[in-house]
């Protein structure tokens, strides 16, 4: 859900409802090291429900499609994570057979 | 008054003066944005900077690039067995790291007993606490061959596993303990016959299986069993016994800790021991003996002189005893932490091995922002 004014779309609060800081605290970090973002926070308005608010302001991009290359950004480093563990955890299978056998 | 106009006119750029560092900055900035630095009191410098344009006026982008990520990320895996590994995760920031922690405790799923229909129990454990104890043991099944049981489903192959639990200690022999290795798979679901008004239907038990769940994947190879053999369960007195079916479903660790496919899963970032100043001889002697995890090693140095080296960093836990003792302590060590360098351990319960759960894990935050990307578009 987005709530943002009419006239001005580079600032706009999001609220994602089932998520908490897990996802909040990585999305936040990836849209301040974008740029375009001149602020990004988040906010759990009450413990009790699962919700979390996130603001994005930007120098004047919209703030759905700074938000959405966020998530993007997020998207494409977790892959590159999970390749890089797959392909070390591979390694580190076939370093200690060769030990096992030498 | 020419040759002022002319020193007005002349372009200037403070980029241009020598002291500026150009590409890189200041020592002391470098460390507070790389490292925390752990004094004897509080650490400090323990936040990451993360805006884009926090050293804009120095002209260093502080952003995050794609390609830079790509080409300073890094893993290496230091152990790796069936329930545990240990590994180093280089050039990422705390807010990830902590995304993959969080989702290894709270939201992978598995599988875990939610349910125990208990037809005798007249051992000394109370019912409710003999439940609590079924649901806590892991269970050595592949969650990602079930579906999550809602609360109008009728429990069936594809969402429960059920266990019978029948121990009986005959009168006149010593107690007996019971392990979690007694709780036998049925792989045809609940044998319990339901009670019903009517008499002439069909007798129909607590599950409703459409086949046997040996038929299913690769069970009848890999038979469903608790992970651990041994785990005690209860304890049974002469004449006493325990007759129950435990079902088991799907399930995530923020509903309850049972369905937490870790132990635990946690990071700690790399510590750094640098010695500011040359430590020699008895201060080295003293040195070395104040560190309890032998982070210290002394090496001769020739003419009968002998000085402290940092032998195992990683070794070091900052328990700041080597900075305690007054403030020249404080001048030859320097305790930091690497801000971006991640000593990343996973204890598995066994129902996974540990390097599926993290993978999973980076998975289920890339479906994450996947559905706000669907979401907002």
């Amino acid at each position: 859900m987005e709530h943002g004014s009419l006239q001005d779309p580079s600032r706009a609060t999001f609220s994602f409802v089932d998520e908490d800081h897990t996802l909040a605290n990585a999305v936040r970090f990836t849209l301040n090291q974008d740029p375009r973002v001149s602020f990004c926070g988040y906010s759990i308005p009450h413990p009790s429900d699962a919700r979390v608010n996130i603001r994005v302001q930007t120098t004047g991009d919209p703030a759905r499609e700074v938000l959405k290359d966020g998530c993007q950004n997020l998207m494409l480093m977790c892959h590159h994570v999970r390749s890089t563990f797959d392909k070390a955890v591979g390694d580190y299978r076939t370093n200690t057979t060769e030990m096992e056998n030498d | 008054m020419s040759k002022q106009e002319n020193k007005e006119n002349k372009k200037f750029s403070i980029w241009d003066l020598p002291d500026v560092p150009m590409g890189q900055l200041p020592p002391h900035l470098q460390l507070q944005r790389t490292r925390v630095v752990c004094k004897a009191d509080a650490p400090i410098h323990t936040d990451t900077v993360l805006y884009s344009g926090a050293y804009a006026s120095m002209g260093i982008d502080n952003s995050l690039h794609l390609d830079s990520f790509r080409s300073n990320f890094k893993v290496e895996v230091i152990r790796l067995t069936k329930d545990d590994m240990e590994f180093d995760m280089i050039g990422i920031d705390a807010a990830i790291a902590n995304a993959f922690r969080r989702i290894l405790i709270s939201e992978l799923p598995t599988m875990a007993i939610e349910k125990v229909l208990i037809a005798n129990n007249t051992s000394l454990i109370q019912d409710e606490v003999l439940s609590h104890r079924l649901g806590l043991i892991p269970i050595n099944a592949d969650p990602r061959l079930f579906e999550y049981l809602s609360a109008n489903d009728t429990p069936n192959e594809k969402n429960t596993i059920v266990f019978k639990l029948h121990v009986h200690c005959k009168p006149g022999e010593p107690r007996c303990t019971v392990y979690s290795e007694e709780l036998k798979w049925l792989p045809n679901g609940s044998e319990f016959i339901k009670e019903s008004e009517k008499v002439d239907t069909k007798p129909s038990t607590y599950t409703s299986f459409s086949c046997s769940q040996n038929s299913l994947q690769n069970f009848s190879s890999n038979p469903i069993s608790p992970t651990e053999d041994k785990i005690i369960i209860a304890k049974l007195g002469p004449g006493q016994e325990i007759e129950l079916e435990a079902h088991a479903v799907k399930g995530m660790g923020k509903t309850h800790a049972k369905w937490s496919p870790v132990a635990t899963a946690w990071y700690r970032m790399l510590p750094e021991v640098v010695l500011l100043e040359e430590v020699e001889d008895e201060i080295a002697e003293e040195l070395k003996k104040k560190c309890p995890v032998k982070v210290f090693d002394i090496e001769d140095i020739g003419k009968g002189k002998k000085r402290a080296t940092v032998a195992r960093p990683r070794a070091c836990t900052l328990c700041r005893e080597c900075i305690r003792g007054g403030e020249e302590w404080e001048k030859r060590v320097a305790l930091r932490r690497v801000k971006d360098h991640f000593i990343f351990t996973i204890e598995s319960t066994g129902a996974m091995p540990p390097e599926v759960l993290f993978t999973e894990a980076v998975k289920i935050l890339e479906d994450k922002c996947e559905r706000v990307i669907t979401e907002l578009s």
